[in-house]
């Protein structure tokens, strides 16, 4: 006897559509995304979703759900902070890559940065990426100190915040400094003479800090290795901690200032 | 029975002067009983009394019952037409502790998150395209017989190389960074002028300005206008010696 099929086969786009509500509705799906996520099943645009979207995810550690109105114009801001903190997340994605291709010894170093730049895929151009956002991360971090300065600030309750970011321009400095080594060509070597020379003129200790900063009293295959791994690890780790503090304060001391 | 304060009933004495002053013979009934409380409503307490206790709801419907009965105003409006009557007006500052001014405040999601990821989309696409139109220098391999002339150090370091054609080396690279560096860090400190209006910081606005015009035309004389032996050049002349 014949089966009736008194339902027309569903097509492709229905089983899609039907596949997504299942996984949009299944336990490792809303395990990932919490309450108010916007990849949720039926998430609706409301003031307490809005909420939970900060709230309910791991933003929460970086942003307050409100925030004073004046501080999302972009004319107040520049967005120049969130753009360091932005540049140092891409520094740090292209860094990892060009680590996987680069051997910090006097041999390798200027070869590998060669090969690198003719036989690897997008070797050059992830290079190119970490060098000129080294050289604009150090110029928005310097531009964000001008606009905060401008703004008045660092004023009470915030002048310790402004110490903290005086170390992190500082920092930046630092990392763009011993990354500068690191090609190890004609650039970055005499480069680096000049900048340490004048390190070696601190009074009381100024011999003694460019003996441990080249491992020796001339730049050589240790200064690379020693420069490398403050490049790679050290002044990171400390500059996270700083920016964990940085941005933190920023909150405690009640928000971005102004409005002028 | 909580008494009432003596500068409440002064300032009530003085608002029912002034009331009777501006309306002059409207208030007969007040200046009778020597009180507020109109009549009607001392009528309802009194028949209420009398009736026992009538829940409130019942006593409103009945006050709406009864209102055409009564002809003109209902039973318990009051002189306006109202049947609510102001007792007092509480603010806030007086029962609890204001510690802050409510702030005019927007849900970070959407409005600053998406900021975020524009601005953050910008600052790719720009970095993409340079990155992709400009390539990073790469000279020939460190060879320490060879001293390039001239030797610069990196750009944001240029400012104190031109710096040390002036002055003895400790001056020029130690003291004076130095000293620019702990004044920068003390600036929060010493600036003791509460306002951050521009208009009330011209002094620390000049002073800062000053200070960066300072490094920024040092390190642009460094970068472009020192050639070989760092002696002055101009680059329109001599052409530019400067890598970034």
């Amino acid at each position: 006897m014949a089966k009736v099929i008194d339902s027309p086969r569903p097509t492709l786009k229905e089983r899609a559509a039907k596949l997504g509500q299942a996984t949009l509705g299944s336990q490792a799906w809303t395990s990932i995304f919490r309450p108010g996520s916007i990849f949720r099943k039926g998430y609706t645009d409301s003031p307490r979703n809005r909420s939970y979207v900060i709230m309910n995810s791991v933003l929460y550690h970086l942003h307050p759900v409100k925030v004073k109105r004046h501080a999302v114009k972009v004319s107040y801001t520049l967005c120049l902070g969130g753009l360091s903190f932005f540049l140092f997340i891409l520094l740090t994605v292209t860094g990892i890559f060009l680590m996987f291709f680069y051997r910090p010894t006097a041999t390798n170093a200027w070869e590998d940065i060669q090969t690198l730049q003719t036989s690897v895929t997008f070797g050059l151009m992830v290079r190119n990426m970490h060098r000129w956002g080294a050289h604009l991360m150090v110029l928005t971090v310097f531009l964000h100190m001008s606009r905060v300065f401008y703004h008045g600030a660092y004023k009470p309750p915030r002048e310790f915040n402004w110490v903290i970011g005086v170390v992190l321009l500082t920092l930046t400095l630092l990392l763009s400094f011993t990354g500068y080594l690191l090609p190890w060509d004609q650039l970055a070597l005499w480069a680096v003479t000049v900048g340490t020379n004048m390190m070696g003129y601190s009074p009381v200790i100024g011999s003694q800090v460019r003996f441990v900063l080249l491992g020796g009293v001339e730049i050589g295959s240790e200064t690379l290795l020693r420069w490398y791994v403050l490049h790679v690890l050290l002044f990171p780790f400390i500059i996270v901690i700083f920016m964990a503090v940085h941005f933190w304060r920023v909150r405690k001391d009640g928000g971005i200032s102004g409005p002028l | 029975m909580t008494e009432i304060p003596e500068h409440l009933l002064k300032r009530a004495q003085e608002a029912r002067d002034k009331a009777a002053a501006a309306s002059g013979a409207d208030a007969p009934s007040e200046a009778a009983g020597d009180s507020r409380i109109p009549q009607h409503l001392l009528d309802r307490t009194r028949a209420a009394r009398a009736g026992g206790a009538v829940a409130v709801a019942d006593k409103a419907d009945a006050v709406v019952a009864t209102a055409p009965a009564s002809g003109g105003l209902p039973l318990a409006a009051g002189p306006g037409g109202h049947t609510q009557r102001l007792l007092t007006v509480v603010k806030s500052g007086s029962i609890q502790e204001v510690k802050t001014l409510p702030v005019d405040k927007v849900h970070t999601w959407p409005h600053l998150l998406a900021v975020e990821f524009v601005a953050s989309l910008a600052c790719t696409a720009f970095l993409f395209v340079f990155s992709w139109v400009v390539n990073a220098p790469l000279l020939q391999a460190a060879n320490f017989n060879q001293t390039p002339n001239p030797s610069k150090a990196p750009w944001y370091f240029l400012g104190l190389q031109e710096l040390l054609t002036m002055f003895h080396p400790m001056i020029a690279g130690v003291t004076l960074p130095g000293i620019g560096l702990i004044a920068l860090i003390l600036a929060a400190y010493l600036d003791k002028n509460p306002s951050n209006k521009p208009e009330d910081r011209k002094f620390m606005t000049s002073l800062m300005t000053v200070h960066l015009m300072f490094w920024a035309v040092l390190v642009i004389i460094g970068s472009f206008f020192r050639g070989p032996g760092f002696n002055f050049t101009f680059p329109w002349r001599d052409g530019i010696f400067f890598e970034f």
